[in-house]
């Protein structure tokens, strides 16, 4: 693997992704969490890689796999697949506060899950450095449930936020994160998003740290980790003055820097842009097409922002700008601060965003320079538009093979589409609801399906008697079973509704890359659905192998009419495993 | 047939390759080829390309910029090079970043989409013409198919050709060493077979 070359200065091609795990390795990482999601995922599968190959200068090791490893080696880093993005948190939170470099990485929609566990742990703080990755994904390459921008927790938790634009800042960034974490006691959140995550280049390999044993070991100190009142107050207190010292140190971060072209800052036209993230590499790409040469302020840091830099660049000694242009995807969380922070120094600057640059979607090298045509007052066209001609749309699918196919197969036989409300979430099975299968009539986040299946169900159960009663089928990936589905399944088995619950257990975590979860980890012997299915209470319950159609279609009709819930595990692994 | 004579003589300041297929058409590795070879020749490089769903069977496109200093992963609207169609019907959505001096090079293939009317052939080709007189239909998959026993390696047929009939500005050395670095050692000897299947090819003579 290239990426291990232990060879300072080299310069190799390295996805954003990968460029994080080269980062966290020359920094000496020790502990590794993650749930596998796109664009993330390829983090943890590097790292599992790496854990997973024996290697001369680094020997790691994968749960569960001691067994066949010499007791005389080092452990340099410790990786595990989380069961969900909140557990993998606060696995790596227990690994800081024994004192391990600690590295936990996760899509923008996991962040949501471990919202709950992040808040407390910027008031405890860290005691081995510990850096958070979070990857969007503007334009919802890969995401079916929203088109999130995971800024605002910098917001909401205090959380030092660095946004690198591309893979070489990925790297950089990340041993930048851990140096900050170390000398703040504070959790650093890099913020990627598809383009930053999925973009190749060639990334100056740094010196690989080969750091002693690592026996992490926690420490009693309940001043320190145990967040109650009042002391919850006090450490309040505490976070928002490690920030101040922060923003000290992000006043005097290279990262957030002024470029110019070609030499000194022309600040003649009195306009400027600032921005931030892959949008920084798309203003460059404009200018050049534009032939243009204006001031742009790059951001590396997105919380705590720079202010004395970005009040310098709006009211610059040649005197103060007339407008900036804030080039930034998404929500205008930059273009409002710097609205906010133009009131103190420069009240008549025109601070121009979402009025050029839309929204909704991520950017693009010709939207960009679209913009800062308009900005500047340009005439620009994009040149050969005339020639986009109508295509056919063509939809990701089911794999042929895919064994999902024969529980739809089982569906169609057994009811009636029309009458059957169909419950659906994340993973393959949300390709239910593209043609020509049709079989999602609400879709959302992880483990959702069964939770609101009990809302409609319990909703309906007030119709009167006469009335045709609701009937709902709804789907859950085995991997999200254990995410985020047993507590919505305790809760309608608890709450007494009766949707029939189809867990597909497919053996693996298959729309991120075949990752291993609770129920097929890399050994055999996993945790066993039936049985967790079984001691919720749940009494109509079958585990079938969707290949026995006939069985599979008695036991839909049958367990439709329950007055209880239901769950029928539909067993068969995955066909792009199976090979 | 025209050569790409005004990029390579300019150093290459810049030069962007689309590769436009279907999931599972392997592009993703194809990038690895091409971006590996880049840099080989000393160009700075940036490619974009995608992962998870988008990859389930659906449109797949990669981007592949080299030059001087690239800064965009992105190719921008109208400004591919090069356009590499490992499915026909691909071609169309690709015609995005395409302007009248883009060179297509396309694998005689289509892959039907459900519930779609599946486009002809010659239906794309006209479409095709709209844009850029500079259209290169190959048989890939058959050729690969017939002489390799295989057709999984017409893409990499396809970037050996460009290579060899000066459609990219990279040299078959550079591409050879390249594909040797990035193709697995079960697969490497198939590969090698399609390179040099490349370097004999009649076409675009």
């Amino acid at each position: 693997m290239e990426l291990l070359l232990n060879k300072s200065g080299k310069k190799v091609i390295l996805l954003g992704n990968e460029a994080i795990v080269r980062g966290a390795l020359e920094e000496g990482v020790n502990f590794v969490s993650t749930y596998p999601g796109t664009p993330a995922s390829e983090i943890g599968d590097t790292f599992f890689k790496i854990a997973k190959t024996e290697l001369p200068f680094m020997e790691a090791k994968v749960k569960k796999r001691t067994k066949s490893s010499s007791p005389s080696k080092i452990q340099n880093f410790y990786f595990e697949y989380s069961t969900n993005e909140k557990v993998a948190l606060e696995a790596g939170i227990g690994a800081s506060f024994s004192g391990l470099k600690t590295l936990v990485a996760m899509k923008n929609f996991g962040l949501n899950v471990a919202l709950d566990t992040l808040f407390p742990f910027l008031y405890t703080g860290t005691k081995g450095p510990t850096v958070i990755i979070v990857a969007d994904d503007p334009s919802c390459h890969s995401s079916a449930q929203s088109e999130e921008n995971s800024r605002f927790v910098a917001l909401a938790t205090h959380i030092p936020v660095l946004e690198p634009s591309d893979p070489q800042e990925c790297k950089d960034f990340t041993k930048l994160a851990f140096q900050i974490s170390e000398k703040f006691k504070i959790p650093v959140m890099i913020r990627t998003t598809t383009r930053v995550a999925h973009q190749k280049m060639p990334v100056k390999l740094g010196e690989l740290k080969k750091t002693p044993s690592v026996k992490g070991d926690f420490v009693k100190d309940p001043k320190r980790f145990v967040t109650l009142p009042p002391r919850v107050l006090e450490m309040k207190s505490e976070l928002l003055g490690k920030i101040k010292k922060i923003q000290e140190f992000s006043e005097k971060s290279k990262i957030n820097q002024i470029y110019r072209l070609p030499k000194s800052i022309d600040w003649s036209s009195r306009m400027g842009i600032i921005t931030s993230g892959v949008s920084y590499l798309y203003v460059r790409e404009a200018l050049k097409e534009l032939n243009l040469d204006l001031p742009v302020l790059k951001l590396g840091f997105f919380y705590p922002l720079p202010e004395r830099r970005i009040k310098n660049f709006i009211n610059p000694p040649a005197g103060g700008l007339k407008k900036v242009l804030v080039v930034e995807e998404l929500e205008p969380h930059l273009e409002k601060e710097i609205e906010r922070l133009a009131k103190d120094v420069n009240c008549k600057l025109k601070v121009i965003g979402k009025e050029l640059v839309p929204e909704v979607g991520e950017l693009k090298p010709e939207i960009v320079t679209l913009a800062i045509a308009k900005f500047t007052n340009q005439k620009y066209q994009i040149p050969y538009t005339k020639y986009q001609i109508p295509f056919p749309k063509r939809f990701p699918q089911l794999c042929p093979g895919c064994p999902y196919w024969l529980v739809i197969s089982a569906i169609k036989k057994a009811v009636d589409l029309k009458k059957v409300i169909f419950g659906g979430e994340i993973g393959c099975y949300m390709l239910f609801g593209n043609s020509p299968i049709n079989l999602q009539d609400y879709l959302s986040c992880m483990g959702s399906s069964v939770g609101i299946a009990h809302g409609i169900m319990k909703a309906s159960s007030f119709a009167k008697a006469t009335e045709d009663k609701r009937k709902i089928i709804t789907f859950v990936g085995d991997s999200s079973f254990f995410h985020a589905g047993i507590p919505a399944l305790i809760n309608t088995v608890f709450n007494k509704s009766n949707p029939l619950i189809i867990i597909l257990e497919n053996r693996t975590t298959a729309m991120t890359g075949h990752q291993p979860h609770p129920g097929a980890p890399i050994i055999p012997d996993g945790i066993k659905i039936e049985e967790i299915v079984r001691a919720c209470g749940v009494k109509n319950l079958k585990a079938i192998d969707p290949i026995n159609q006939k069985e599979f279609v008695a036991t839909i009709k049958e367990f439709l009419n329950k007055k209880e819930t239901s769950v029928i595990i539909a067993q068969r692994p995955c066909i792009q495993i199976k090979k | 047939m025209k050569r790409m004579t005004s990029q390579i003589s300019n150093g290459v300041n810049q030069f962007n390759t689309l590769i436009v297929g279907t999931g599972g058409q392997g592009q993703i590795t194809l990038l690895q080829i091409l971006a590996e070879a880049a840099l080989s020749e000393g160009y700075d490089v940036k490619t974009s390309e995608l992962h998870g769903l988008s990859q389930r069977g659906g449109s797949v496109e990669v981007h592949i910029r080299f030059g001087k200093k690239i800064f965009s992963p992105l190719i921008p609207q109208g400004q591919a090079d090069l356009i590499i169609g490992l499915e026909m019907q691909e071609c169309l959505k690709a015609t995005y970043f395409a302007n009248p001096k883009t060179n297509f090079l396309i694998n005689k293939h289509i892959v039907p989409i459900p519930l779609e009317k599946t486009l002809g052939e010659e239906e794309i080709l006209n479409n095709l013409k709209k844009v850029s007189k500079n259209i290169f239909l190959i048989p890939a998959a058959e050729i690969c198919q017939e002489k390799l026993g295989t057709s999984v390696v017409a893409g990499v047929y396809l970037i050996s050709l460009s290579s060899f009939k000066n459609l990219i500005p990279i040299k078959p050395s550079s591409l050879l060493k390249a594909i040797k670095k990035i193709i697995p050692a079960k697969y490497l000897e198939l590969n090698l077979k399609t390179f040099n299947l490349a370097s004999n090819s009649e076409a675009l003579k």
